[in-house]
């Protein structure tokens, strides 16, 4: 407990620091920039852009080898990993453009063929002789071990120009992702749109390469965003509200790695923000299943209670058990099952409610108004008080009348 | 080549890959055209915690207790991404994301928990495959295709994935009438009568068969790979369903043995000592067939998209 406490006030040790810093920025980035692929219901298209990072890995790591280096550099295999993602990309693009192949399928097959590649490239690097320790199988799952400042600061510095991106170009991208014809008739140009997303996508992908690896990158450019969308309706709100759930898991989660042994930073990052969205799918108040349910039970409540009360304004007996409950629970029904005093009044108002609404359903040419009625609507709260006078003079009621009886 | 060496050390790796790849390229087919391609995708993913989990609770590296762990992973993954779907009102893509990567994670960390370090299980293994290793030490050449004593050692995993590629042929071609019609035109299936959401769970689960008994024997890339690639590739060929199954196990098999070869013989024809990853290559491979028929296969235009377009 004392050693989650001081990670996550920093306290845990200069790289756990580094790392904590870095996984809050990457996740703010991450969650910002994912949001707008999320409502633009392309959130799988990173999952191609995160694979087809690793042959741009390998070719670089080769490349600066052959040049001499010893071929380690971080700003040059993730550069190089930014081209080959760049050409999954457009490979994307291309195939779900030209082709009569549906989206899913391009991201599958680039996906898997990239990746292939990618430890095609591995394997080859592992029989060079500068190879055999360049542990760039680190670049899968992340590693965050033996992180060098100059690292820290990559990530701090590349995580800080993305958030500015998606600040700059949050408008069309919000507009886009919001509603992509609108937008087009606008005159916005889409493509250029979604290769910007794509761009920042891009550069999150591969700013968290060495952070959580290639393969569960993916996830935080997922979750936060698909989190956030259960605590707001709007577009704008989403991408700030993803990027702080972002920003939240990225840094306990690293807090919690740097707590204790065998807690590898990605994964930890990624159930932390998986718990989040558990929390936030059972328990957000609009779109919860908590809420839902809730719904729900006032809907049966209000159904059960209006057709009791019109059972009983035509004596008809009740057998439904719920019905019976909500009935005696509002004391409109004795234990005994006969009607109350208030009961009965009950059942009158509410028979005389059913009976507006037949004539008014009759009499009325406004479908807007009588596709109203749905059986729990009280005829109050559609139509004026003088169109329902109207409607009880049609029915006819208790007046006095001339001659005898 | 072809000699006794072929047969001890190529023979068997390429079969295996051969009826992996086809055992994946046939449910790859139906789920191309139903766009739930990247199924494949997740269950190859939560495929993972499935193994680490059932070695957490037999102990064992044994191949059946592992492959029924990779089978409930992938059904719990299924159910998961439709729950989550449904309770959520979130796309199928999304949910999708964040299952398998929520369950991937959970892999990994059981897996740095738990004390593998004795057993051959990690996370590269597990993508990898290790198709290279699967040799027939027991053979002396083509003559031991008929000596029994031989034919018992071959490597286990050959008759259970040849077994599995069996099953899932039959089911295709049990069930050709019924997975066809729903996968072209639901509504019509549906007013026929045909239990339609039934036929779905089957295909999915059917595929994580596939998924399961081909990662035991080749690793997750090329399941993936042989999910989408072929099937997409053969869609770019032909309009008629069977003309394009037929096409996706010719390029299944192209790519498996064309994938070996080059990734076993290729770098020492370059005048490498070593080989590459087959597993990679093979999938390389796929990559590159779909990348033909993308640019040159007769039916890959949209209709009404001329065939330049």
């Amino acid at each position: 407990m004392q050693g989650i406490w001081a990670a996550l006030t920093l306290q845990a040790g200069y790289n756990a620091g580094l790392v904590a810093i870095g996984a809050t920025l990457l996740g703010f980035a991450a969650g910002a920039a994912g949001a707008f692929l999320f409502l633009r219901k392309r959130a799988l298209v990173s999952d191609a852009v995160a694979h087809a990072t690793l042959p741009g890995v390998g070719l670089a790591f080769i490349a600066m080898v052959l040049m001499g280096g010893d071929g380690r550099s971080l700003l040059g295999l993730l550069l190089g990993s930014a081209i080959s993602a760049w050409l999954g990309l457009l490979a994307v693009e291309w195939i779900s453009r030209k082709t009569r192949l549906p989206e899913d399928a391009a991201i599958g097959a680039v996906l898997s063929s990239f990746f292939g590649l990618g430890i095609v490239l591995l394997t080859i690097i592992q029989s060079m002789s500068a190879g055999r320790q360049a542990g760039l199988e680190s670049f899968l799952l992340g590693s965050t071990a033996g992180m060098l400042r100059q690292d820290a600061i990559l990530i701090a510095v590349a995580g800080s120009v993305v958030v500015g991106l998606v600040w700059l170009l949050r408008r069309p991208m919000t507009l886009v992702a919001f509603d992509a014809q609108y937008a087009a008739a606008r005159g916005v140009n889409l493509r250029r749109v979604d290769l910007a997303m794509m761009g920042l996508v891009m550069a999150v992908t591969v700013i968290g390469l060495k952070l959580v690896g290639l393969i569960l990158i993916v996830a935080m450019l997922i979750i936060p965003p698909v989190t956030a969308r259960f605590w707001t309706e709007r577009a704008d709100r989403v991408v700030w509200l993803a990027g702080g759930v972002g920003a939240v898991a990225g840094y306990v989660g690293a807090a919690l790695s740097a707590s204790a042994p065998d807690l590898p930073t990605g994964p930890i990052i990624v159930l932390v923000s998986a718990a989040l969205f558990v929390l936030s799918l059972f328990f957000s108040p609009a779109r919860g299943v908590a809420a839902a349910f809730q719904a729900r039970r006032r809907f049966q409540t209000r159904v059960h209670r209006r057709q009791g009360l019109l059972s009983l304004s035509r004596s008809e007996p009740i057998h439904d058990p719920l019905t019976l409950r909500i009935l005696k629970g509002e004391g409109l029904i004795r234990p005994d099952g006969v009607a109350t005093e208030d009961g009965l009044a009950q059942a009158a108002k509410i028979a005389r409610d059913e009976r507006r609404w037949e004539v008014a359903r009759a009499v009325h040419h406004d479908t807007a108004l009588t596709g109203r009625y749905d059986g729990l609507t009280p005829i109050e709260d559609v139509f004026t008080p003088d169109e329902i006078e109207d409607f009880d003079t049609r029915i006819g009621g208790l007046r006095v009348v001339a001659g005898s009886a | 080549m072809m000699g006794a060496e072929f047969v001890q050390l190529s023979l068997t790796p390429i079969l295996i890959g051969v009826l992996a790849s086809i055992a994946c390229a046939l449910p790859g087919n139906f789920l191309i055209l139903r766009r739930q391609a990247l199924i494949g995708d997740a269950i190859s993913h939560v495929v993972l915690p499935g193994i680490v989990a059932a070695f957490l609770v037999t102990g064992t590296v044994a191949a059946m207790p592992m492959m029924i762990g990779a089978a409930v992973a992938a059904l719990v993954a299924v159910v998961l991404i439709e729950a989550i779907r449904r309770l959520g009102r979130i796309e199928p893509g999304a949910a999708m994301g964040v299952t398998f990567t929520s369950l991937f994670a959970g892999g990994v960390l059981l897996l740095e928990q738990s004390d593998t370090s004795a057993v051959h299980l990690d996370v590269e293994h597990a993508l990898m495959g290790n198709l290279e290793s699967l040799i027939w030490l027991d053979a002396t050449g083509w003559s031991s295709l008929t000596d029994a004593a031989a034919l018992a050692g071959l490597p286990p995993e050959l008759p259970r994935i040849a077994l599995v590629a069996a099953l899932i042929s039959l089911l295709t071609w049990l069930f050709w009438r019924p997975l066809k019609l729903t996968s072209f035109d639901e509504g019509f299936a549906r007013s026929l009568g045909m239990p339609v959401s039934i036929i779905g769970l089957a295909l999915v689960s059917t595929a994580a068969i596939a998924a399961v008994a081909a990662f035991d024997a080749v690793g997750s890339i090329i399941v993936i790979a042989m999910f989408i690639c072929p099937p997409a590739a053969a869609r770019l060929m032909t309009n008629s369903l069977g003309a394009q199954v037929g096409w996706s196990l010719v390029f299944a098999t192209v790519s498996a043995v064309l994938g070996y070869v080059l990734a076993g013989y290729g770098p020492i024809w370059l005048g490498f000592s070593a080989s590459v990853s087959a597993a990679g290559m093979i999938a390389t491979v796929t990559g590159l067939i779909l990348a033909v028929a993308c640019i040159a296969g007769p039916m890959r235009a949209r209709v009404g998209q001329g065939a330049t377009g």
